[in-house]
């Protein structure tokens, strides 16, 4: 369906990524925000707890973290499309709920604006060191989506993109920004409402007495109720059956947690985004994402100045990892050059993938600022030789 | 002559229509005090004939963190202490809802205590009936924000020497605008106690102290479950409108029940519309009372 026009401010803007991805979500259609303040995130709820009322969304500044992933964990049952908005040290509260998010196969979105850690950190300055915690960071085996936006144009549309797949393989989805794309300001297009397109909740239609919660039927994911609607359905965080009822065996939790592991796995062809140039042929791939992909554009200028034929994949869709194309490219490249913000996370990944054909090489940075263009470009070039 | 294990009872329980009959039978241990309370609840559900379609519940974890799943309503298990604020988001998301949330002393006021007393502040209109059995039941009798002064759980082998809440205190002093407590064993003075809060609006909290048979009463060496319920029931004094400042529990001692708080005061969302719609008028657009959701 298209976008709801209430939520849509429609055209040409000069906003920071912050605002835009607020912009994004209300044109979504996220309609409950629940958040607790944390630099860099903030404006995203500042932007939507102003434009809100005026469309028929309710905003609540909740006590800390843990009540804002709860309570939007809770308000999607509602059916209304639901959000939350933070930065490291909040991302780490809301784990325990992203996992419930994940078990009751809550469709949700999570937004973090990276700053530099660990702990309390750079609170004002940018860092790209959760994006293992946005895989892993919650206890137990699950898979979720995540996106990673390189600029305010993009923290519009993406955060759509994050609504939608939320809604179609019922995921929380974690919209890594970091706090150079949310502070930085840019032109933004929004386009009107009929031109944005929406995944809406669909509800089963299936009578009370024939609906179960989990029940599947060969699709990836269960069919959805909302509360309040006379199902009577029960849902938990405990390994549960088709009836969402507790079953503490073997046998369920195979078939329970295996089956939301592979929603993701085994559709993750489907799921994948990254943009690509020059990458065949290419005797060096750089691989990067965000704010880091911008200043990578730079570098790989440099290189080919000095005679270098450089590919780039640039991740959207950062989880799932695009893993087939990393393989396929690693029998081809001589090398990855990977730049992150951080000590090597996923350039973990692009290692994994390429499994022993070509190198991956981290050119690291701790964060609180971006790479110097001259040192990615001199990986580049060091990797080609 | 022995019943075969599957014949159907002659007769339906009152409140079976109430239960999620095929989860039965629960996971309590004999004597524990949670079985009345939802007893007491379903009746009054009954009672006030309220449409059990728009009537959600939620839980924590822990022993009463098992309420919902064996209430037949729409029902939500989720984590430890967050019962509250997920029940917030159902409530903001779909006002017209009636939400409950049925939990533990731990869940709600120990690792959820920071949740319990900001629904209270904001008056969150919210319906919270708390089992208080002074222990963390489920992961074998430890200590608790509740126990008793002076009473052993297996992490005070030696007795505890913290001061536990007062929670009608706590609850009334962050701003509830309806606070009682009841022994399991007032079935009849808590069944008229949770109809009165389902007819009242805002962050209504019964505290309902109860028996934690396995645990609690084995390591203090208190009896069954039975003499412990008994116990409790015999040493409350019925004092409405108590100041709730003198609410507090000693271990074996006597204490107070009663209702002691029962005001009107606008509930969070009544702020939230009033207040837009006096700053912002006519471009202040209300959640529906059927939720937010965007659908085709």
């Amino acid at each position: 369906m298209k976008a709801d026009p209430a939520g849509v401010l429609t055209g040409v803007h000069y906003l920071d990524g912050d605002f835009a991805c607020g912009e994004g979500a209300m044109a979504a259609g996220c309609r409950f925000v629940a958040g607790y303040p944390i630099t860099p995130s903030t404006e995203v709820v500042e932007r939507i707890s102003r434009r809100f009322p005026m469309m028929g969304g309710t905003f609540i500044q909740m006590e800390d973290e843990l009540a804002s992933m709860a309570a939007v964990t809770g308000g999607v049952w509602t059916g209304t499309k639901c959000m939350t908005v933070t930065s490291g040290p909040g991302f780490s509260l809301m784990m325990e709920n992203i996992g419930l998010a994940a078990m009751m196969e809550t469709p949700c979105v999570v937004v973090n604006v990276q700053r530099g850690g660990p702990s309390t950190g750079l609170p004002t300055m940018v860092g790209q060191g959760d994006m293992m915690q946005a895989r892993w960071g919650s206890h137990g085996d699950y898979e979720l989506i995540a996106l990673s936006p390189q600029s305010p144009q993009e923290a519009f549309d993406l955060t759509i993109v994050a609504f939608n797949l939320a809604e179609v393989w019922r995921v929380p989805v974690m919209f890594m920004m970091d706090e150079c794309v949310g502070h930085m300001t840019e032109k933004v297009v929004i386009p009107p409402s009929d031109e944005i397109d929406i995944v809406p909740r669909v509800l089963s239609d299936k009578a009370p007495g024939d609906y179960l919660p989990y029940e599947v039927n060969g699709r990836p994911v269960p069919e959805f109720v909302r509360v309040g609607d006379g199902y009577r359905f029960h849902t938990t965080g405990l390994t549960h059956d088709e009836r969402g009822y507790p079953v503490m065996s073997v046998e369920c939790q195979e078939d329970s947690v295996h089956r939301i592991i592979n929603k993701i796995r085994l559709n993750a062809n489907d799921i994948v985004r990254y943009d690509e140039e020059n990458v065949d042929g290419a005797d060096v791939v750089v691989v990067a994402y965000g704010i880091t992909a911008r200043v990578t554009r730079m570098a790989i200028d440099m290189a080919r100045t000095e005679g270098v034929k450089v590919g780039f994949l640039r991740l959207i869709v950062v989880w799932p990892f695009p893993e087939d194309r990393i393989r396929e490219i690693a029998s081809s490249t001589k090398a990855f050059v990977v730049p992150e913000i951080n000590y090597g996370q996923m350039v973990l990944e692009v290692e994994r993938c390429a499994a022993g054909k070509a190198p991956a090489i981290l050119v690291p940075h701790g964060g609180g600022g971006v790479h110097d263009p001259a040192v990615i470009c001199q990986a580049i070039v060091e990797a080609a030789k | 002559m022995s019943t075969p294990p599957n014949t159907p009872l002659p007769e339906e329980h009152p409140i079976a229509p109430y239960l999620r009959m095929d989860r039965m039978p629960h996971i309590w241990c004999p004597t524990c005090g949670i079985g009345t309370v939802v007893k007491c609840f379903a009746t009054a559900l009954e009672e006030t004939q309220l449409d059990l379609d728009k009537v959600t519940i939620v839980s924590g974890i822990g022993c009463t963190g098992r309420v919902a799943g064996y209430m037949n309503l729409d029902a939500f298990h989720t984590t430890h202490g967050r019962a509250i604020p997920f029940a917030t988001g159902i409530k903001l998301g779909r006002p017209e809802l009636e939400v409950v949330v049925f939990s533990g002393d731990g869940d709600l006021t120990g690792i959820g205590g920071n949740h319990f007393i900001h629904a209270a502040r904001r008056n969150m209109d919210l319906l919270v009936i708390l089992v208080n059995n002074f222990i963390y039941g489920m992961t074998g009798g430890q200590n608790a924000p509740t126990t008793p002064t002076t009473a052993r759980s297996s992490t005070m082998p030696f007795g505890n020497f913290e001061r536990p809440f007062n929670l009608p205190h706590l609850a009334a002093s962050c701003g509830a605008t309806f606070v009682s407590r009841w022994t399991c064993l007032h079935i009849r003075r808590l069944t008229k106690c949770i109809r009165t809060a389902l007819g009242r609006k805002g962050f209504r909290f019964i505290e309902v102290i109860a028996p934690c048979s396995t645990l609690y009463s084995r390591l203090n060496r208190l009896g069954s479950g039975l003499d412990l319920i008994k116990f409790y029931h015999d040493n409350s004094e019925i004092r409405h409108g108590a100041d709730t400042r003198e609410l507090e529990i000693g271990y074996q001692d006597s204490f107070v029940c009663g209702n002691f708080v029962d005001e009107e005061r606008p509930t969070f969302l009544d702020l939230m519309n009033a207040h837009y719609e006096e700053v912002l008028g006519d471009r202040y657009v209300r959640m529906p009372p059927e939720g937010g959701w965007i659908h085709e």
